[in-house]
């Protein structure tokens, strides 16, 4: 049913074939069987029940949206108030504060990439969901392209192709010897590798996070099960304890990692929409 | 589970196209649906909310401005009420003083008046009192005179002239003496000629 209990139901099978001890969850925990394949023009699609929960967090992140803005009020319900506090945050914690006095045309997109990603991260520790999509690098690097795409274009927009390239390849304030050092830093860095770090961020500490969630999890039902063995079972409830610990420390993530890609957008944008220096 | 074995383990850092597609579209929804949808919403609400506090704001400063207006408008009608209260006193006092102080001349011009008849009056009376004497006194004393001398002065003319004669001295004696018996003033001194 769970990705937690798929991952039993392997141990439990491995553990009947060699009678060996516990066995940890591998990368095909981010694998789950598919439920539908397609080909359309080439590529291949497979749906999976992670597919499927992607859908269900934007769905009811979209439905929640929705729904606390139909009848908007001056003094706000609670829905109402949870929805628009959220989106304060984005505009003028991070789209006012960090992109600077010309942020309102990027508030939406911030707005959308923030709720986006939390709804995602979240199904790491809802019940029955238990692995967000966001593990899955193919969503970060979705959102990390899109962000890639958007503050190139608002760079030249603003600074034109030429402007754009030397202020990044020529940083004022470095002795022009150290350009040679410099110049391909600052060009892979922004071209290439701030894009992957963004995409990688989010997608590692989910990764991380559902992985160490699974090991205590499993670690807890493999403890359990050694009740006549060698007493191993008087660790289960660490064990458990761990899992629950992390499962707090994966809601401070959760928050934290769609608060930080956003913000980080936000930087960039800052970067391509202030005047060259 | 096997299948995966028999392909190998698949690079989580390089997913398949499709799923990339796949996340795509999925957030497009939602971007478009929050973009067009929910954030204009909140928008308009904010300002909305802006504009009823603001509209709050200004109406309570007007209701003030208007109650200090109110206030003002009353300390003025107080003074003034205050300083018209005090003219209508100071008047009542002004006028009462002359009043009073025509009261005061209009006795003392009675007092005078009265005193003036009482000695015209008096004058009259006297002057009628002399009067008669003055005849009395003719006739008496010729009776007298002619008696005591016996002889009748029968003829008018001469008892005439002889009487003014004599009455004649009398004035003249009377008025040569200190006037004494003769002024206006003859009314307050008791002991007089009477």
């Amino acid at each position: 049913m769970t990705s937690s209990a798929h991952a039993l139901a392997s141990v439990l099978a491995v553990e009947s074939d060699s009678g060996g001890g516990f066995v940890s969850p591998t990368i095909e925990e981010f694998y789950p069987p598919s439920l539908a394949e397609f080909s359309l023009l080439g590529i291949d699609f497979t749906i999976t029940r992670i597919t499927i929960i992607s859908f269900i967090a934007t769905a009811a992140i979209l439905l929640f949206m929705v729904l606390a803005t139909r009848n908007p009020t001056i003094v706000p319900r609670k829905a109402q108030w949870l929805m628009e506090s959220g989106y304060s945050l984005v505009r003028d914690n991070l789209g006012r504060d960090v992109i600077g006095p010309r942020y309102k045309p990027f508030v939406p997109f911030l707005g959308a990439l923030f709720f986006f990603i939390l709804a995602n991260n979240a199904m790491s520790i809802i019940p029955f969901f238990q692995i967000s999509p966001m593990s899955k690098f193919a969503y970060p690097l979705v959102l990390a392209i899109l962000v890639y795409i958007l503050y190139n274009v608002v760079s030249i927009k603003n600074k034109g192709l030429g402007g754009y390239l030397k202020e990044v390849a020529i940083p004022s304030g470095v002795p022009i010897p150290f350009l040679l050092l410099v110049t391909p830093i600052e060009l892979l860095q922004m071209f290439i590798i701030r894009p992957f770090t963004l995409a990688v961020r989010l997608f590692a500490n989910l990764f991380a996070g559902h992985m160490l969630l699974v090991v205590f999890s499993l670690g807890t039902v493999y403890l359990l099960g050694k009740f006549d063995e060698n007493y191993s079972v008087i660790f289960a409830p660490f064990s458990f304890l761990m899992a629950l610990f992390m499962t707090f420390f994966e809601v401070l993530v959760i928050v934290l990692q769609a608060y930080v890609f956003t913000v980080l957008t936000a930087t960039y944008l800052n970067g391509a929409v202030e005047k060259a220096h | 589970m096997n299948l995966f074995a028999a392909e190998g383990e698949p690079n989580p850092l390089l997913p398949p196209v499709g799923e990339i597609i796949v996340g795509l579209i999925t957030f497009a929804i939602l971007a478009f649906v929050v973009i067009k949808f929910v954030f204009p919403i909140i928008e308009k609400t904010f300002q909305e909310r802006r504009n009823a506090i603001e509209g709050g704001i200004e109406r309570a400063e007007a209701a003030q401005a208007e109650a200090k207006a109110a206030l003002e408008q009353y300390r003025a009608q107080l003074a003034e009420a205050r300083t018209e209260a005090a003219q209508i006193r100071d008047a009542a006092r002004a006028e009462g003083q002359q009043i009073l102080e025509e009261l005061r001349t209009q006795a003392q011009e009675e007092s005078a008046r009265i005193v003036a008849r009482g000695e015209e009056q008096l004058a009259a009376s006297r002057q009628q009192v002399v009067n008669e004497l003055r005849g009395q006194i003719g006739s008496l004393a010729v009776t007298l005179a002619g008696r005591v001398v016996g002889e009748s002065l029968e003829d008018d003319a001469r008892r005439r002239g002889t009487v003014d004669r004599f009455m004649d001295e009398l004035d003249a004696m009377s008025s040569s003496t200190p006037a004494t018996g003769t002024g206006g003033s003859t009314v307050y001194t008791p002991e007089g000629n009477r």
